[in-house]
């Protein structure tokens, strides 16, 4: 292991943390609900039709957020290595996945984590592993 | 007004991710990347967000009701299962595969790049196929009893 110093961004990355934190406090302290992004989107799906709007209130500005960045005049462009094939096949797995999980990473791993959950540690543990093995293959063995 | 939180929680939530270099699949990629050049800037971002969120859960655990009167609804179950093992090891494949994980893929989807459509609609058929099986085995055991 190489630390990629040149790639290394500690102040946005930790100011960027400080932001997802306070909206995830936000969110808990005036309207009692966990800010879990597959957990919000997925009870979209879930049939029951009560409580849709904070849902889609929390989305849409989640989705909009490019939009607001913008005009404060910080165009980020994402840079998105991965070929259609991957890209269709990982949407699918992250999509059953967190739902059989209850939770991906800003459920689990940062609600849950700080609210001291045993379970949602378990599971970040756990992604995290698969998400370094999953890595490490598709760069190292097969070659990227 | 507990819509407007809703909606002020997103657009914080999303540019967080944004500023933090979450929603950028490269960055993503180079933290998962350990035998690789490390990039260790989403161990920060994780920091930051659990700093804030244990300071403010620990408030949340106390109370029953939230500021605006609604109900605290702060998940009880403490059980570790095979679907949340097997469940969080599938979805860090997917993390892994594509750098997306649900919240930054869908501010990449705000930001119209069309793979980032293409990764949300899939994600979507994930959910899909998981109520699907859902109620099928819902069904399945009603009709046994």
């Amino acid at each position: 292991m190489s630390i990629d110093t040149a790639s290394f961004t500690p102040g946005l990355s930790l100011t960027g943390g400080l932001m997802i934190g306070a909206a995830a406090a936000m969110l808990v302290l005036f309207n009692g609900r966990i800010a879990g992004i597959s957990g919000i989107l997925g009870g979209l799906l879930s049939g029951s039709h009560k409580m849709l709007g904070w849902r889609i209130a929390f989305l849409a500005g989640l989705i909009g957020a490019p939009a607001l960045a913008n005009l404060l005049g910080d165009p980020i462009a994402p840079d998105i290595e991965a070929g259609w094939v991957q890209i269709l096949l990982a949407g699918f797995m992250v999509g059953i996945g967190t739902r059989y999980a209850s939770g991906c990473t800003s459920g689990h791993g940062v609600c849950g984590i700080s609210r001291g959950s045993v379970r949602s540690l378990v599971a970040t543990a756990i992604f995290m592993a698969t998400g370094f093995l999953t890595v490490f293959v598709s760069r190292h063995l097969l070659g990227g | 007004m507990s819509l407007l939180v809703a909606m002020l929680s997103g657009l914080l939530f999303g540019v967080g991710l944004m500023v933090s270099g979450m929603a950028n699949p490269a960055k993503v990629l180079g933290f998962l990347d350990l035998a690789g050049r490390w990039d260790p800037s989403l161990a920060l971002v994780m920091a930051g967000a659990i700093a804030v969120g244990a300071v403010a859960f620990l408030f949340a655990k106390r109370r029953k009701k939230s500021l605006l009167g609604l109900p605290m609804q702060i998940p009880a179950s403490a059980n570790v299962t095979l679907r949340l093992v097997l469940g969080s090891a599938v979805f860090g494949v997917g993390w892994g595969l594509a750098g997306f994980c649900p919240g930054p893929a869908l501010v990449a989807l705000g930001a119209g790049l069309p793979k980032a459509w293409g990764f949300v609609a899939a994600m979507l058929a994930g959910m899909g196929a998981f109520e699907f099986i859902e109620r099928a085995s819902q069904r399945r055991q009603d009709g046994a009893l």
